[in-house]
């Protein structure tokens, strides 16, 4: 299995499944190899054996260098491929990168390669060098698997080298696409082509909701016979809920989240103003950061609501559960999620969350409401009706925490058990 | 006594700066001000600039025997924290007042907004400003300056009102046009009350471009400045020149031989006699004003504009502006002291400047001053404090209710005197 990150180093939700589904796997009785650029050796190891790529040098491939290069020659290395980063931070890199290309860029053979492991701005070069370091590993343990399972286009590179090298079959995991971090006609045309690459290549493609599995087929024209979804679940184990004193006595609307433009952030705030219409008993709370926060605190003052509307900033890790622990709403308006996570952490913790229907989270969560992410008015109405009408909002938090809690990743990884059985000859 | 005059003003305002205070404060811990900053800053601009520069100016005062005159406006953000952290730079003012040399000006207390917002608060800072200064310096302050030299024919009239027959303000060029800065003006609806009008280009020359290496006229010299006010001043009585106090020590440092220029100033234009130095007060009763200046629209001596936008230019300030004069009324119900205090310092100008978004034509200037990276955090911020201020000015205000019902309760069966809102004075 090819990762690029593992809890309890993480950037992104992309560790936090990563360790959900080898942890599912293993209790289906599925052993798994855990590949990753950079480990720290403070992960987890109960449920998966960890491989450190920076730990493996190359020149391993001794005799099938040939027909290494050969087979993995398709893999060009770009530079300023950042996938989560804002306009300044995105020309801070540049400048990063600039002084970085003075050195020596080659890939030279019999060396290790210490990858960091992070959404930085050689991440192109690293996932060139994860492809090779990642064929290395394949070869050296040939015997040892039946199945390449590699986690977004990071990895892809590294599964069609393993698979070209060892002929094993491929499973490639999409938690989120092209589509997903831009608009449609605004995407980095250069990871859609790893992205369609990895999903020809692949035996079979599994997406993490039937939203994403839609876009695999219609957008990057793969087969629908060999698309298959398999909803995330959430790992909730050792989670203690927080006790938190509120400080407002008025009710609390959370968004939480990158303010980017595929969270539909303007919608919330648009629903926010028509809400603070009907009550005034009502505070909005907008956590997180992105590029777009700016043009929303302007927006919430033009709309004059700002005595109403707050911004935290980017919350870490307590305050993050603490957020939760102040809402009595929880809201994620997004225009594009592949699955989304974080409704299901609000419902673990009992509040009542309204989702769009254009997000994956949707198709599992009967108890949550579900809203189009244009429809303000939709939003506005659920949002006055939950705080307004108690037995609505105590329903909606008792079947929603339920509903969460039987999420698991056990169920979710004996479907990928069945797809592995599926491509095993 | 020579003809012509030089007035010279100092404005002494130090804002009171909030902490970072989050979401998750709201409610919970109603302090608001970043103490450790206020008093380091604080503590700092007294040793580099009001100590040492009080200390020149009363040798130089007493030196001239009289004929070295200064004026100073303290805001009472400044003068509360000389009390808490400096109380040595307050003696020195005393010192500088008890010369006789030395003209307080009123302005708001809060160095605020205010005569653009509320008379009433307008009227409530001036009066509590005046007290503090005759509390602290023992002189009655009879010229005004409003915050930042704001100015318009409608602050005019309020100030009269008040009782100033003297008012400072910015001699803007879009209000100016062809006329000089150099003369007394009337105000174009309440003529009795005169205007002092800043000298920007010659004030500049001191406060801004002094230590510029980059300037085309670098070093500056008291006979060359001399040389420009006399110039500037040809055909003209009276050369204002206006400026932070801060310039002394801390904008111009003291390498910048900025102290020394000073100390040579007064004696270069007493020996030159073309000009006697005058306080604003004095000024008006030495010259008599040329014209009436009509100003229907705020003027200030901010930003190339010289207009109120630095404050009140863009939809994050007008929000903040707005959503904290909304609470006046309230405030007044409620009378309570410590929420009053809290609306004063949350009033400072200062923190709407911080949300100025002008980056480019004065950029520097502004961010020379600010405690944020970005007007967005400013605002944020604000938001925050300013809402915990309204859950306990919303607080106080029920408990009010709550308190007269059970006065009415207690009172109605014996119907003796009739029960009454509580009418609350402002402090």
């Amino acid at each position: 299995m090819f990762g690029w990150e593992f809890p309890p180093h993480i950037a992104g939700g992309l560790g936090t499944a990563c360790e959900g589904i080898v942890k599912g796997l293993a209790y289906n009785g599925v052993e798994t190899l855990f590949v990753m650029p950079s480990a720290s050796g403070d992960e987890d190891q109960s449920a998966t054996t960890i491989i450190n790529a920076s730990d493996v040098a190359v020149d391993t491939v001794s005799e099938s260098v040939e027909e290494y290069l050969d087979k993995v020659k398709f893999i060009h290395i770009g530079t300023n491929m950042v996938p989560y980063a804002d306009p300044e931070e995105f020309s801070r890199l540049v400048d990063e990168d600039r002084r970085r290309q003075v050195k020596d860029f080659s890939i030279s053979y019999g060396q290790k390669y210490k990858f960091s492991g992070k959404y930085g701005a050689n991440l192109m070069e690293e996932v060139a060098r994860y492809a090779m370091v990642g064929g290395t590993i394949a070869l050296q343990r040939k015997d040892e698997f039946d199945v390449i399972h590699a986690h977004d286009w990071l990895t892809y590179y590294a599964g069609i080298a393993a698979k070209e090298l060892t002929g094993k079959p491929l499973v490639i995991h999409v938690h989120a696409t092209s589509f997903d971090r831009g608009s449609v006609d605004n995407i980095d045309t250069r990871v859609f082509a790893i992205e369609q690459r990895g999903m020809q290549m692949a035996d079979r493609v599994v997406t993490v909701s039937n939203l994403t599995r839609n876009i695999v087929i219609n957008r990057y024209g793969i087969d629908p016979g060999k698309v298959v979804t398999v909803h995330n679940a959430v790992d909730f184990s050792g989670r203690e809920n927080l006790v938190v004193e509120r400080g407002v006595k008025e009710k609390v609307v959370t968004f939480l989240g990158r303010i980017t433009y595929q969270k539909g952030p303007e919608y919330f705030i648009e629903a926010a103003a028509k809400v603070l219409k009907r009550t005034k008993n009502v505070r909005f709370v907008m956590a997180g950061s992105g590029d777009m926060m700016n043009r929303c605190i302007r927006h919430v003052a033009r709309l004059g609501i700002s005595d109403r509307f707050h911004f935290t900033g980017f919350l870490r890790g307590a305050d993050v559960q603490k957020m939760f622990a102040l809402s009595d709403v929880y809201i994620m308006p997004s225009i594009s999620e592949p699955f989304g996570i974080s409704p299901l952490e609000a419902m673990r913790t009992g509040v009542p969350s309204i989702i769009s229907k254009q997000s994956g989270a949707a198709e599992v969560l009967r108890y949550a409401f579900k809203v189009d992410f244009w429809d303000v008015d939709a939003m506005a109405d659920e949002i006055y009706a939950l705080l307004h009408y108690p037995a609505l909002a105590r329903f909606s938090a008792r079947a929603g925490y339920d509903e969460v809690n039987a999420l698991k990743w056990n169920g979710a990884a004996a479907k990928l058990k069945k797809v592995y059985e599926s491509v095993v000859k | 006594m020579a003809s012509k005059s030089i007035c010279l003003y100092f404005q002494v305002h130090q804002p009171t700066r909030l902490r970072l205070y989050r979401f998750f404060d709201i409610g919970k811990d109603s302090h608001y001000y970043d103490d450790f900053a206020n008093r380091t800053i604080l503590r700092r601009i007294a040793q580099k600039c009001y100590l040492p520069m009080n200390a020149q100016l009363l040798e130089q005062i007493k030196a001239a025997k009289g004929k070295f005159k200064v004026a100073f406006s303290i805001s009472g953000s400044a003068l509360e924290q000389f009390q808490r952290f400096a109380p040595d730079v307050i003696e020195s003012f005393r010192a500088l007042a008890q010369t006789g040399c030395v003209e307080f000006l009123c302005e708001t207390y809060y160095h605020s907004l205010a005569s653009l917002a509320s008379e009433s608060e307008f009227t409530h800072q001036v009066l509590k400003h005046k007290k503090a200064v005759e509390d602290l310096f023992g002189v009655t302050p009879t010229a005004f300056r409003n915050t930042e030299l704001i100015y318009s024919n409608a602050i005019g009239e309020m100030v009269y009102g008040l009782g100033f027959k003297t008012m400072l303000t910015e001699g803007a060029r879009h209000i100016m046009g062809w006329q000089s800065p150099n003369f007394v003006y009337g105000c174009d609806t309440q003529p009795k009350l005169k205007l002092l009008l800043r000298n920007a280009g010659l004030s500049d020359d001191i406060a801004f471009r002094f230590s510029n290496r980059g300037w085309d006229m670098w070093p500056l010299t008291a006979d060359k400045y001399l040389a420009w006010v006399k110039e500037s001043a040809k055909d003209d009585e009276i050369v204002n020149l206006f400026m932070d106090y801060e310039t002394f020590g801390e904008h111009q440092s003291a390498a910048s031989g900025i102290f020394d220029f000073m100390k040579a100033l007064p004696e270069a234009v007493l020996a030159d006699g073309t000009f006697s130095f005058v306080t604003p007060s004095e000024a008006v009763r030495k010259h008599k004003p040329v014209a009436d200046l009509d100003v229907p629209d705020a003027i200030s001596w901010a930003d190339e504009e010289r207009d109120v936008t630095a404050w009140l230019g863009n939809e994050l300030q007008q929000e903040a502006f707005n959503k904290v004069y909304a609470m006046t009324e309230k405030l007044s119900i409620v009378g309570d002291p410590e929420l009053w205090e809290d609306f004063g310092h949350l009033q400072e100008s200062d923190h709407f400047y911080y949300m100025c978004t002008k980056f480019f034509s004065d950029g520097e200037v502004h961010k020379y001053f600010n405690p944020y990276d970005t007007p967005y955090e400013a605002f944020i911020n604000y938001m925050n404090v300013l809402s915990d201020f309204q859950i306990r000015l919303d607080e106080k205000r029920a408990a009010l209710d709550v308190k007269e019902t059970a006065v009415q309760e207690v009172a109605a069966p014996v119907k003796k005197k009739p029960v009454t809102r509580k009418t609350v004075k402002k402090k």
